[in-house]
């Protein structure tokens, strides 16, 4: 067999600044390994933020409450393609389910993610909808009568007693749930930190920060995503819930700031052997991407948008278009997080002399076009949802069923 | 259900799940066994766990000629191109004004080489790299399917027939020992010529050495050419405080290699 060696390798030979070890010339993980901590921790992030409305009785965030379980679910069910497609010998991936090797932290991630999907995230939506899933399946005409009743898993019972159940079964996974989401995105934020080889990776806080930044996106996104959802529909927003989201975003924004800049102090004051490296690496690699586009445009900025939002008595539209931009620049910024993470950790030699440079493929498989792709397929999938599960609860059933 | 409907149901139940298991083990037995017949049959009586490999690096007697990387190639049919190596050189010049420069003679081994103003020139050598087979090595702990393992007798492998390409190992590893073969798409590295170990013979990058500045030996064996250099040397390790326990050991190695 004729080797496929990557045709720009030899090319990228000539963009080495400095020493790196010859085998280093390759960056093994492309942009769709950058898609998907941005997924899950969109995932997590959402379903936190679902959680405050049951576990922590946030009355005003209940308009987002629904939409954010359905987005998780639609991030969720697409966060394991970009593994997949990134895979030398996807045919055997199924291994890692049959053959886990328990000592790596990535063979743990078949069980951390079925677990978090059908443990979790889909049982929680079923019980949440599932008196609204009996009543669609009885106003609908078939097929959608079907459809419903089959969501439903065929069962009829919406009496007094049985949503009662159901609102403490929803209740219960939402507590399991909140572990189990910081479960998920604590274990990406893990494979990366337990890396002792690479500097930029290992890191304690690393599982944390990685936390933290899911719940800022996942926050950013359910809040664009109600602001769009909503507007489309030309229906009103409700401010006291955009008002909270929006201060829940501006909590974790500072927290996540305060972590990431503790990680930086700390290495820049411990100043050890690969202190030179890592400076070399931020300032000539990655400085659009880490000073400009994660520090300044996806955090500093969006906090201080969001502090005038709630400082100023600012009027709705105003402030409106404020959340707005910052839920958009925090997107941008935390998407920028992970690229410097993933890719910025495979740009400096583990000899500690030299950077090494990343040519994005457009078209193939680990190609831009790909990761476009796999960043705007969950918001299909969510299109559909959001038109088949409505965020709205369904009407006072019909007694006698049709 | 009395007892003996119970036997009878649980026998129907057990005995062909027992016989599909056995099967299973049986092709897992038969297939690990493949992998080795593919690296070539050991010496009959050959017992892995008697054997403990590593191998040793006189640092000054090397003298960056590239017979190393160029018969590992050859013997393990490594992919030519300049950036794929299971073994390689580093030329190390350290200046009077105390910078290092390091430089891979394997990429290019032939090219011309830019002339150092002897003036300027503090020190000067060459350094073997390799896996180091590592005791405790990173790239088998974080494997997710076991692909990557040591064997008994202390070499760490991969098994090309289950790795999965997600490309951890190469992460993992603080040596950049490992490369991404495109020709099967699996994690691919040094193997301590492994088919040829078990048979009695030396990696093919120790045969070759002209100058003998690679030594291969069984730390299990107080005879072994490796033990002795051990002794005869103050040895160092590459990255120690990593604590991965490599096996390859060097002697008169700078503290500026890395």
């Amino acid at each position: 067999m004729i080797a496929q060696v990557p045709p720009n390798l030899t090319e990228l030979l000539g963009q080495v600044i400095g020493y790196i070890y010859p085998n280093e010339i390759e960056i093994h993980w492309s942009i769709l390994i950058v898609v998907y901590p941005y997924l899950t921790g969109l995932v997590a992030g959402a379903f936190i933020l679902a959680s405050l409305v049951k576990v922590f009785n946030v009355k005003e965030v209940q308009p987002t409450y629904r939409l954010a379980l359905l987005t998780a679910l639609s991030f969720l069910l697409v966060a394991p393609f970009p593994l997949l497609l990134h895979l030398g010998h996807m045919e055997r991936s199924f291994e890692i389910f049959l053959a886990p090797h328990l000592s790596s932290a990535m063979a743990m991630f078949g069980f951390v993610y079925a677990w978090y999907l059908m443990g979790i995230l889909l049982l929680e939506i079923w019980f949440e909808y599932r008196r609204d899933l009996v009543v669609w399946g009885r106003e609908h005409k078939p097929p959608l009568r079907w459809v419903y009743r089959a969501l439903s898993l065929f069962s009829n019972d919406i009496s007094e007693q049985a949503v009662a159940f159901d609102r403490k079964a929803v209740r219960t996974i939402t507590i399991v749930g909140i572990p189990s989401a910081f479960l998920l995105h604590g274990y990406v934020g893990f494979i990366f930190g337990s890396i002792k080889a690479n500097p930029w990776w290992s890191s304690v806080l690393m599982p944390i920060v990685f936390l933290m930044s899911a719940i800022v996106s996942g926050i950013a996104l359910v809040l664009f995503l109600y602001m769009v959802i909503t507007s489309l529909r030309n229906e009103p927003l409700d401010m006291k819930c955009l008002d909270k989201v929006a201060s829940y975003l501006f909590y974790a924004v500072v927290v996540d700031f305060s972590l990431e800049a503790l990680d930086f102090i700390h290495r820049l004051y411990q100043s050890e052997e690969s202190v030179k490296i890592l400076a070399q690496l931020i300032s000539v690699k990655l400085f659009m991407n880490l000073v400009i586009l994660q520090v300044l445009l996806g955090m500093l900025v969006p906090l201080a948008v969001l502090v005038a939002a709630r400082t100023r008595r600012v009027n709705p539209d105003l402030r409106k278009l404020l959340y707005f931009t910052a839920a958009l620049l925090i997107q941008l910024g935390i998407f920028s997080t992970r690229w410097n993470v993933v890719i910025g950790g495979q740009l400096f030699s583990k000899s500690f002399r030299g950077l090494m440079a990343y040519k994005m493929e457009m078209t193939g498989l680990e190609g831009l076009v790909t990761a476009l792709g796999l960043l705007l397929a969950p918001f299909l999938i969510l299109f559909v949802l959001v038109r088949l599960l409505p965020a709205k609860r369904a009407e006072e059933a019909p007694i006698h069923p049709a | 259900m009395n007892k003996r409907e119970f036997l009878k149901k649980g026998a129907i139940a057990f005995i062909p799940a027992a016989a599909v298991l056995q099967a299973l083990m049986r092709q897992a037995e038969a297939s690990v066994a493949g992998a080795a017949g593919a690296t070539g049959s050991p010496t009959p009586g050959y017992e892995p766990r008697d054997h403990w490999y590593g191998m040793g690096i006189e640092v000054e007697k090397c003298i960056g000629c590239n017979r190393c990387a160029e018969a590992c190639k050859a013997e393990n049919d490594v992919p030519p191109e300049p950036f794929f190596f299971r073994t390689w050189v580093e030329r190390y010049t350290v200046k009077q004004s105390g910078e290092t420069e390091v430089e891979c003679i394997s990429v290019n081994p032939r090219g011309e080489r830019k002339a150092q103003d002897e003036r300027e020139v503090l020190r000067s050598f060459f350094v073997p790299k390799l896996c180091n087979h590592c005791a405790h090595a990173p790239c088998v702990q974080v494997c997710p399917v076991g692909a990557t393992f040591t064997t008994a007798d202390g070499v760490v492998l991969v098994d090309s027939t289950r790795c999965i390409g997600c490309r951890y190992c190469i992460q993992a590893c603080p040596y950049g020992a490992r490369f991404f073969n495109h020709r099967t798409n699996t994690a691919d590295k040094c193997t301590f010529c492994y088919h040829r170990v078990v048979k009695g013979l030396l990696p093919a990058c120790v045969e070759v050495c002209p100058t003998q500045a690679r030594v291969f030996g069984d730390l299990r064996s107080k005879a072994s050419r490796l033990v002795r250099f051990q002794r005869m040397n103050k040895i160092n390790v590459l990255k120690p405080a990593l604590n991965t326990e490599p096996k390859v050991y060097y002697a008169q190695l700078d503290g500026e290699v890395r």
